[in-house]
């Protein structure tokens, strides 16, 4: 009985899940296709955290993707698109956030401070050597040096 | 001594970021979950949608044009929008005109849902695909707009609404109706 409760469970679990994911869309031809799965990966699932609504199976999501491709069937653009749904949901839908003054500091910022760190190690590497030149010695210092180490050595031999 | 302090600077100038982000999280502020708030001062988005109770008339915004009202986004699968419920009745005892949509829903639910607790709307748009819902940048029930008399959304509030909330971001639109 526990085995067939089991099994009743699982199969129910599995439409389930069959019923949430599986959608049709029928495209007017390839080109409107790859702009959906653009778009669908490009907007943020609002609910979710971190997921696009490609990906995410929030009701939300699922009702963006059917708008999406109504508007894809409208003839509406990728940009008209993406428009229509910043000006509802702020800047925030977007996973690209557009460049503008705004956003600068967001696209520009990572490559200032890379730029300042290879700078930051260049300098360093430059004063790591200079310490190890200072520390290279001079003819006499090495004979002297050889001298000192050598004497010790005499001595055990005799 | 002097190579400890930029380092340290900078840890303590981190910590200090930090901890400021941290005490206004404590506050509410930086949810991850917030987005920020569209729309304000702008038109209402128009929509046609059946009324819940009786699919043959049509429930447009602009046909409240004219005095400030309420647009109410809820569904019986959530909770707030149960918990919010009395204090809705309340608004409409004191004559607040509040349009529901019904989000997401069945119809029959939604149906059952108003006759047995009260029905706090002037008319209830039957939202099942979200088509009102995306058009109004709604992401989660319940939710409530105030829109002035000339059609310009001016509120926008996430969540049950209550006296607390009334009083600090509606009343003002609805000084007669306290």
């Amino acid at each position: 009985m526990k085995r067939l409760l089991l099994i009743l469970l699982l199969t129910s679990l599995s439409l389930g899940a069959l019923a949430t994911t599986i959608e049709v869309y029928d495209f007017d031809n390839p080109a409107q296709e790859r702009t959906f799965k653009e778009l669908t990966s490009e907007l943020r699932c609002l609910v979710c955290q971190n997921q696009d609504i490609a990906d995410s199976n929030a009701e939300l999501a699922q009702d963006m993707r059917h708008k999406v491709f109504r508007m894809l069937k409208d003839g509406k653009s990728k940009q008209e698109i993406i428009d229509f749904m910043v000006e509802r949901y702020g800047d925030f839908v977007r996973y690209k956030p557009a460049f503008e003054g705004r956003t600068l500091v967001l696209w520009i910022g990572p490559f200032v401070i890379f730029v300042l760190a290879v700078i930051f190690m260049l300098r360093a590497i430059r004063r790591a050597r200079q310490q190890e030149e200072r520390r290279e010695l001079s003819a006499e210092q090495i004979t002297q040096a050889a001298d000192l180490l050598e004497r010790p050595s005499d001595k055990s031999t005799d | 001594m002097n190579k400890a302090i930029l380092p340290l600077g900078i840890f303590v100038a981190l910590a200090g970021l930090f901890f400021y982000v941290l005490q206004q999280m404590g506050e509410g502020e930086y949810n991850p979950r917030d987005i920020p708030t569209e729309f304000i001062g702008r038109a209402a988005p128009e929509f046609a949608l059946p009324e819940l109770f009786d699919p043959q008339q049509q429930v447009r915004p602009s046909a409240y044009k004219g005095k400030p009202w309420l647009l109410n986004f809820w569904g019986t699968w959530c909770p707030e929008c149960w918990r919010e419920h009395p204090y809705l009745l309340q608004l409409k005892a004191r004559g607040v005109p509040i349009v529901g949509v019904d989000w997401r829903d069945e119809r029959a639910d939604g149906q059952a849902m108003l006759r047995e607790n009260g029905n706090p709307f002037v008319a209830v748009a039957f939202d099942p695909d979200s088509t009102a819902a995306i058009d109004w940048g709604v992401y989660g029930a319940p939710e409530t707009f105030l829109i002035d008399a000339d059609g310009i959304i001016r509120v926008k509030h996430k969540g049950a609404l209550n006296e607390t909330v009334w009083r600090e971001k509606f009343a003002r639109w609805f000084e007669d109706k306290q």
